[in-house]
């Protein structure tokens, strides 16, 4: 039977995995290595302002390690969603990290680079000849929305990676790609049936994470017409039909419903089987092919700019009246802001109080259950930087020095861990686009440059 | 009567894209998780009451290949825009542990 075996070295990269890992995962004679390199999970800050959400530094030692161990066993290498985002200077980061590491290391090989910034004037031809359509409760897209934005990618499926292979490429490098993609590409390169396929590549993208303990490690998933098997290099891992299983849900709204470039994989009738203490087998997926294709367009545009502080308080009296107080530090604020020309419509003064409902918001059903400390976010928005510190900086002294009924801490309410207090964060994003785009040939929108080092 | 945190294996919360959010509660085997069916506890009705939305915006799917159960709500805000607390949408579980399962 045709069997194909692919080994993703890590989760994200850049978050590292062990090398000993790396060398068994090798001595299984992988058909290929790759690894994922992130999603919108970010945020939008990322796809923004074009740099990735690992450091340089991570990102070149996963580089390095995964290069040496292709080019030495003569395998593809394939890298999806470059630098975290995948736009086009996330893309040139890893290009240039290739060719730097290749010069180090005297290694030579065949290099594509897949692309996957789109153009705006592209895609407004694309919106005017309604080719383009809303996903979930997204409004349909306005032409304002494409000159807005910061950048736009479009999520590639498995056919420019399939082209790349095809053309002899060894190191294939792409920009926004869905995350199974490149695994998919390769294995049904091979022959393989998509469905399985694709369900190696949702084991794949995020590696050791379909074993327990979890953790940023290697997996090997062996994907044939009929099963695929997934195992942890690494013997302090294991691949159990519970942690399989579990991550078969990962970040996809349904457990049964993953739409992905050019179909759907249908997961209702799959069976997840030990083959052993430390592998899985799952089996039963389904595919259905989409028409027309379509592929996801994210994008980014400004949203504002931010300063915060971060402070906390021991004071029970404080604590006691909190929201009586937090009201007047409020108050306070815009009475100072507006003194120096900074009105109510300038900013957005958002008050995190953690110990309360920092992390769950209106949501959270135990808001008054406070304890003996809590700690506040000041965030500051506004439309630019300068208003942001400004308004912000008068908050924190607010924070610090306003009074309160009661009050016995007359010399300050707050504790600040840090001098300066005061944390200039820069621009703000937020994800514009959540749509997608037809196409007839799911090449076209992914430009496909090779060369040879 | 045990609680999800003392019958499930899995309880967490984590984005759906940058719009939704998506709570999955896994439990052990088959046969529990068919006990957890057959209580009706878990359900629509029950993330619409814990996360304060209504019935209408809540996806929520057996699976019982995994012996799990999947609820998709739509964030309070968008992923990593103004005023989100949570971009990852990871921390956002914790208000089922406690719910009740009488099995």
């Amino acid at each position: 039977m045709n069997e194909y075996r692919m080994l993703s070295v890590t989760a994200t990269h850049g978050y590292g995995f062990p090398i000993s890992s790396l060398e068994a995962g090798m001595s299984r004679k992988p058909d290929m290595i790759g690894a994922d390199g992130g999603s919108v999970d970010p945020g939008p800050h990322y796809l923004g302002i074009g740099e990735p959400f690992c450091s340089k530094r991570a990102i070149r030692r996963d580089l390095q390690l995964m290069l040496r161990a292709a080019i030495e066993h003569k395998i593809p290498l394939v890298m999806g969603t470059c630098g975290g985002a995948g736009g086009e200077p996330h893309l040139q980061l890893l290009a240039e990290m290739a060719r730097d590491i290749a010069r180090e290391d005297g290694l030579h090989f065949k290099m594509a680079l897949i692309h996957a910034e789109q153009d705006k004037g592209d895609l407004k031809k694309r919106l005017r000849e309604k080719k383009i359509h809303p996903l979930g409760r997204m409004a349909d897209l306005e032409e304002e929305t494409i000159d807005h934005a910061e950048r736009v990618v479009a999520m590639m499926g498995p056919e420019p990676f399939m082209a790349a292979l095809e053309a002899g490429a060894q190191v294939i490098l792409a920009g926004r790609s869905s995350d199974p993609a490149p695994w998919a590409a390769c294995a049904q390169r091979a022959q393989i049936s998509p469905a399985p396929a694709w369900f190696a590549g949702k084991m794949l993208e995020c590696a050791a994470t379909a074993s327990i303990p979890k953790g940023h490690d290697c997996l090997l998933v062996t994907v044939t017409d009929d099963y695929v098997e997934c195992e942890a290099p690494n013997p302090e891992r294991a691949c159990t039909p519970l942690s399989v299983a579990n991550h078969s849900l990962h970040e996809n709204p349904s457990p049964i419903h993953h739409i992905e470039p050019g179909g759907l994989l249908d997961t209702a009738n799959c069976k997840f089987e030990a083959v052993s203490d430390r592998a899985t087998r799952i089996s039963g997926m389904e595919w259905t092919p989409a028409d027309p294709y379509t592929v996801k367009l994210e994008a980014a545009e400004l949203a504002a700019y931010r300063a915060f502080t971060i402070c906390g308080t021991r004071d029970p009296l404080l604590i006691e009246t909190l929201d009586d107080f937090l009201g007047h530090v409020r108050d306070n604020t815009a009475s100072k802001a507006a003194d120096f020309g900074a009105g109510p419509d300038d900013y957005k003064l958002i008050i995190r109080t953690y110990g309360r409902d920092g992390v769950m918001g209106e949501r959270e059903p135990l808001k008054n259950n406070l304890g003996h400390e809590v700690g506040f976010l000041v965030e500051v928005v506004a439309d630019d930087q300068e208003t942001a510190n400004s308004v912000l900086s008068i908050s924190r002294t607010q924070m610090l020095h306003t009074d309160f009924p009661g009050r016995m801490c007359r010399e300050g309410n707050m504790a600040f861990p840090f001098s300066p207090s005061d944390v200039e964060a820069g621009p703000v994003y937020r994800f514009s686009m959540h749509h997608v785009l037809d196409v007839e040939d799911p090449l076209v929108p992914f430009p496909i440059e090779y060369e040879t080092l | 009567m045990p609680t999800i945190r003392e019958v499930a294996k899995v309880c967490k919360s984590k984005n759906a894209g940058p719009f939704d959010l998506t709570i999955d509660v896994v439990f052990a085997d088959a046969e529990t998780y068919r006990k957890v069916v057959e209580s009706g506890v878990l359900n629509a009705g029950l993330f619409a009451r814990l996360y304060g939305v209504s019935e209408n915006e809540v996806l929520f799917t057996p699976y019982e290949a995994a012996n799990a159960f999947k609820a998709t709500i739509p964030r309070l805000v968008p992923s990593g825009d103004i005023g989100d607390t949570d971009v990852y949408g990871a921390q956002q579980h914790a208000p089922l542990l406690d719910v009740e399962l009488p099995i």
